[in-house]
C-alpha cells in the first residue's frame, strides 16, 4: 500500500513542521498570548473531536462540554491526591476516564438519531457539571465552587525565569499536533471510510458490510477521548476543575466553532477555536475604544457568533475551510485537482444544510440561557 | 466517495496561532512609558493609576451583580472629576467572567499581563476569585477587596496580598444567632439556608449561640432547584417559632410564599444578602403572579429580621447616601438605587482611600503595608479588621427591621471575628462622608 505510506508520510511532515512553528511562535510571544495559544490549542483539541464525530461520523452531538469536565476533574482530583504521578501519566489517565464515559454513553448514543440524539447530549451536558455538587460526591468534587489544581511548572532545565504560560502553550501545542496527526490518519483510514458511508446512508452501509452501530460508537468514543483530553489541559493550564467552567453554552460554541471552520474539517476545527477564543477578547478592545455601552457589548460574543455563522454559511457552504480550498483552487487551476473537490464538496453540501439548522437555533438559544 | 485533500494541518495550525499572537495587540500600546519616578509600580504612571476587575457582566450571576462594577466606575468618575488620586486618575479596566471560573484566569491573566493593572479590584465570586488567588498572589499584585463573604480571603501568611472587605458570613451569623438567642429564648428555631460555604459558614455562626436543643429542623436547598416543598414541610412539621434563612433573594421570597401555602407564620431572621427589600418586594409579586396570585410584595416582607453594614439606604439625611446618590445621578443615571449600587461605590471609595494613603508615588507592596497598618475609616457602620494578622474586611453589622419596604436599623453596630471571640457594641460615631466626596 504504497499511497498509504506516503499519506502518513505527509501528515508526519506536517505534524513536524506544526511542532517547529509552534517553538518558534510561543518563543516570540509575551505570556499572555502564550496562554491565548494554550486556550485555542485545547478548545481546539475537543473541536477537532467533535468535527470527526458530528462531520465525518454524522452525529451530532452537544454534549462536549461534559466529557471535558470529566477530563478536567479526572486530572484536578489525580493531581490532588497523587501529586507525585508525572503530569503525562495524569493527563492520559484523564483522556482514558473520557474515553470510558465516551462509550458508555456512546453506546447509547448509537441507537438515537438526529434531534433525538441531540436532546440526550444536551441532557448529558446540563446534567454531568452538575454531579460535582452532588451531597456524596462534593468532598471530592469540591461542590459548586470546584477544585484548584496545582499547576506543574516548568522543568528547570528550561532557565528560572522560563514564563509558566509558555511551558503550558507548549503542552498544549503538542497534544493538539498530535491529536490532529492521529484524527487525520484515521479519516484516510479503513474506519474513517466507514464513518462516511454510515453518515451519508446506513442501509448502504450495512449492505457493505460496515457494522453501523460499532462505527458510531466508535466515533462516539475518539470524540470524547478528544474532549477528555482537551478538559484535563483546561485543567492544567487554567488550574481549575469547576462546574461553572462547563457551562451548556461551551458545547454549544463548540459546535459553532465546528460548523464555522467547516464541518468534518481538522483544519477548520483549528480556525473555528482561533476565532472562538480570540474574538471576545477584539471585541472587548474595540467596544472600549468606540465607548459601547456596557450592557450592549456584554452580549455582543453571541450576536456576533451568530452573524459570523449565517454569513459564513451564505458565503462558504462549508466553512471557513472550505474558503481556503476554493482559495488554494483558484492559485491552482489545475483541473483534476478541482474535480475532485467538487465531488467532496457536494456531499458536504448536504450534510452542512440539515446540521446548521439545527445549531443556528440553539446558538440563538444559548443566549439569553446564559444570561 | 470522493478523496478529499488533506489540509496541511500542523502548519496551518501554526499558522492561525502565529495570526493570534499578532492580533489584538493594538489595544494595549505602551502604558509604561511615564515620567520618571512618577511611575512607581506597575500599571502607575504620572498621570494614571491602572487597576482591574473581574465581574459577571453576563451569565447567571448577572442579574444584580452586573451594577456594582459601572457604580464603582461611576465614583471612579468623581474622583477623576475632582484631579484624581495625587494628581493621577484612575483607569477602571472590568472584564466579564460570565461567572465562569475559566473565562476569571483568563481575563485577570489578560489585566495583569497584557494591560499591567496596578492592582485588581473588587474581583467578585467564590467559585471564580478562589481561581486566581494563587496567580495573583505569586506574582505580587494586590488583590484588594474581594467581592465575596467567604473567609478564604483572610490568609494573610498564605495570600499576603489578598484582602476582603464585606463581613463575613460567619460574623453575620454569629450576630443574628445572638439576637436569636436574646429574644427567641426558650422558642424553637429552624434553619433554612444554602447548602454551600455561604450558608454552612453563617450556620456554623449561628450554632455558637443558638442552643442546639433549640433547633428543630435544619434544611438546605441547591440553587437552581426551585422546589423547595419538602424543606418547608420539614420546617412546618416541627413548628418553630423563628426561622433563619441564609439565602440568596430568590430563595427568600420563594421560602416566605411557601409558609403562606403550609399556613405556618413564624418569624423570619434573614442574612444581608438574601434581605433587600426592594429585590424581596418585586421577587414575591413576579413568583405570586407566576403561580395566579396576588400578593403585595411590601406587606409580606414586613418585619423580617435582617442586618446590614453599609448605611440604610432609604436614609436620605445620611451624608454617604447624598455621596452615592448624587454620584449616581451625576455619573450612572441608567443604574438603579440599589445595595448593588451602595456596594459598588462604598468598595470604590476604600480603594481611594488607600491608594491615596499610600502615598505620593504608591507601590505594590506600599499599598499593602497600609491596609495593614489599619485605621480607615469608611462608608461602613463598623471599622475593618485590616492587620498585620487578618486581611479581613468590615467587622460586623447592624440589626434591622423591615418596616414599610426598607430596612430600620435597630440599636448599636455589632462588632465580632470569625472565631469564638465576644460580640461587643460598636459605639463610635460613623465617619461621614468628605464635603466633595473624595477622601483626604
Amino acid at each position: 500500500m504504497p499511497i498509504l505510506r506516503l499519506t502518513l508520510l505527509r501528515h508526519l511532515g506536517w505534524a513536524v513542521a506544526g511542532l517547529v512553528g509552534l517553538y518558534l511562535l510561543t518563543s516570540n510571544v509575551e505570556p499572555y498570548r502564550d496562554l491565548q495559544i494554550a486556550t485555542i490549542a485545547y478548545t481546539a483539541i475537543a473541536a477537532a473531536g467533535l468535527t470527526l464525530l458530528t462531520g465525518t461520523s454524522g452525529q451530532i452531538s452537544l454534549g462536549q462540554g461534559a466529557f471535558m469536565a470529566v477530563g478536567a476533574y479526572t486530572t484536578a482530583v489525580l493531581l490532588e491526591h497523587r501529586p507525585e504521578w508525572p503530569l503525562g501519566l495524569v493527563v492520559l489517565l484523564s483522556t482514558v476516564a473520557a474515553a470510558v464515559v465516551g462509550a458508555l454513553v456512546g453506546a447509547a448514543a448509537a441507537r438515537l438519531r438526529g434531534p433525538y440524539l441531540a436532546g440526550a447530549t444536551l441532557a448529558f451536558a446540563v446534567g454531568l457539571p452538575a454531579l460535582a455538587d452532588y451531597r456524596g460526591l462534593r468532598h471530592v468534587l469540591g461542590g459548586a465552587n470546584g477544585l484548584v489544581v496545582a499547576q506543574p511548572p516548568p522543568p528547570l532545565s528550561l532557565g528560572e525565569t522560563f514564563p509558566l504560560e509558555r511551558w503550558q502553550s507548549w503542552i498544549a501545542g503538542c497534544c493538539l499536533v498530535i491529536t490532529l496527526f492521529l484524527l487525520a490518519n484515521l479519516q484516510r483510514s479503513r474506519m474513517g471510510r466507514n464513518m462516511r458511508a454510515v453518515r451519508d446512508d446506513e442501509i448502504a452501509a450495512a449492505l457493505s458490510g460496515v457494522d453501523v452501530a460499532r462505527t458510531q460508537v466508535l466515533a462516539f468514543v475518539v470524540s470524547a477521548t478528544c474532549g477528555g483530553l482537551a478538559g484535563a489541559l483546561l485543567a492544567v493550564v487554567n488550574g481549575l476543575a469547576a462546574p461553572g467552567a462547563f457551562p451548556l453554552a461551551l458545547s454549544l460554541s463548540l459546535l459553532t466553532a465546528v460548523i464555522l471552520g467547516g464541518l468534518g474539517s481538522l483544519a477548520g476545527a483549528v480556525y473555528g477555536a482561533t476565532v472562538l477564543v480570540l474574538v471576545p477578547g477584539w471585541l472587548n478592545n474595540l467596544a472600549e475604544s468606540l465607548g459601547v455601552a456596557r450592557n450592549v457589548y456584554a452580549n455582543l460574543p453571541l450576536a456576533l457568533y451568530g452573524v459570523v455563522l449565517v454569513v459564513v454559511m451564505i458565503g462558504f457552504p462549508h466553512g471557513l475551510q472550505g474558503g481556503v480550498r476554493r482559495v488554494a483552487r483558484w492559485l491552482r487551476p489545475d483541473g483534476s485537482a478541482r474535480s475532485r473537490d467538487g465531488n467532496a464538496s457536494r456531499a458536504d453540501v448536504t450534510r452542512v444544510t440539515t446540521v446548521p439548522g439545527t445549531e443556528s437555533d440553539s446558538v440563538l438559544r444559548g443566549g439569553p440561557d446564559g444570561d | 466517495m470522493a478523496t478529499r485533500r488533506r489540509p496541511r494541518l500542523g502548519a496551518l495550525a501554526a499558522l492561525l496561532l502565529l495570526a493570534a499572537a499578532c492580533g489584538g495587540n493594538d489595544g494595549s500600546s505602551s502604558s509604561g512609558g511615564g515620567g520618571g519616578d512618577r511611575a512607581s509600580a506597575p500599571g502607575v504612571t504620572a498621570t494614571t493609576v491602572t487597576i482591574g476587575s473581574h465581574q459577571p457582566l453576563t451569565g447567571p450571576a448577572a442579574p444584580g451583580y452586573s451594577e456594582i462594577a459601572p457604580a464603582m466606575k461611576a465614583y471612579f468618575d468623581l474622583v477623576n472629576a475632582n484631579g484624581g488620586v495625587h494628581g493621577r486618575k484612575i483607569e477602571f479596566k472590568y472584564l466579564d467572567d460570565g461567572y465562569n471560573p475559566t473565562q476569571t484566569v483568563i481575563a485577570v491573566k489578560r489585566l495583569v499581563l497584557q494591560d499591567k493593572v496596578f492592582a485588581i479590584v473588587g474581583g467578585l465570586g467564590t467559585p471564580t476569585h478562589t481561581k486566581v488567588v494563587d496567580f495573583l498572589n505569586s506574582s505580587r499584585v494586590p488583590d484588594l477587596f474581594v467581592s465575596s463573604g467567604c473567609r478564604c480571603w483572610d490568609e494573610p501568611a498564605k495570600h499576603p496580598y489578598t484582602f476582603g472587605w464585606q463581613p463575613d458570613y460567619v460574623v453575620e451569623g454569629k450576630i443574628l444567632g445572638q439576637h436569636v438567642k436574646q429574644q427567641f429564648a426558650g422558642k424553637k428555631v429552624a434553619y433554612f439556608y444554602q447548602d454551600d460555604d455561604f450558608g454552612q459558614d453563617g450556620v456554623s455562626g449561628l450554632d455558637k449561640y443558638i442552643d442546639k436543643s433549640q433547633v428543630v429542623s435544619r434544611q438546605t436547598y441547591q440553587p437552581g432547584n426551585t422546589d423547595i416543598a419538602p424543606q418547608v414541610s420539614a420546617i412546618a412539621a416541627a413548628k418553630p417559632d423563628v426561622v433563619v434563612l441564609f439565602s440568596i433573594p430568590a430563595y427568600t421570597a420563594l421560602f416566605k410564599l411557601a409558609t403562606l401555602k403550609v399556613g405556618i407564620n413564624p418569624t423570619l431572621v434573614v442574612s444581608n444578602v438574601g434581605s433587600d427589600p426592594t429585590t424581596l418586594g418585586g421577587l414575591l409579586e413576579a413568583f405570586a403572579k407566576r403561580g395566579g396570585a396576588t400578593v403585595k410584595g411590601s406587606q409580606l416582607i414586613e418585619g423580617i429580621v435582617t442586618d446590614g453594614y453599609l448605611p440604610p439606604l432609604g436614609d436620605s439625611s445620611n451624608s454617604w447616601v447624598k455621596l452615592f446618590t448624587s454620584v449616581r445621578d451625576k455619573y450612572a443615571k441608567s443604574l438603579p438605587w440599589d445595595g448593588n449600587v451602595a456596594y459598588g461605590m462604598a468598595l470604590a471609595y476604600t480603594f481611594v482611600q488607600a491608594l491615596q494613603a499610600a502615598g505620593d508615588n504608591p507601590t505594590r507592596q506600599g499599598i499593602v503595608d497600609v491596609l495593614e497598618k489599619g485605621g480607615l475609616k469608611g462608608p461602613g457602620l463598623t471599622p475593618f479588621r485590616y492587620s498585620k494578622d487578618s486581611h479581613a474586611g468590615f467587622t460586623g453589622t447592624r440589626l434591622g427591621t423591615i418596616k414599610g419596604g426598607a430596612v430600620m436599623p435597630q440599636g448599636d453596630a455589632l462588632t465580632t471575628d470569625d472565631g469564638d471571640g465576644p460580640i461587643t457594641a460598636f459605639t463610635e460615631a460613623p465617619a461621614e462622608a468628605p464635603a466633595n466626596g473624595v477622601p483626604a
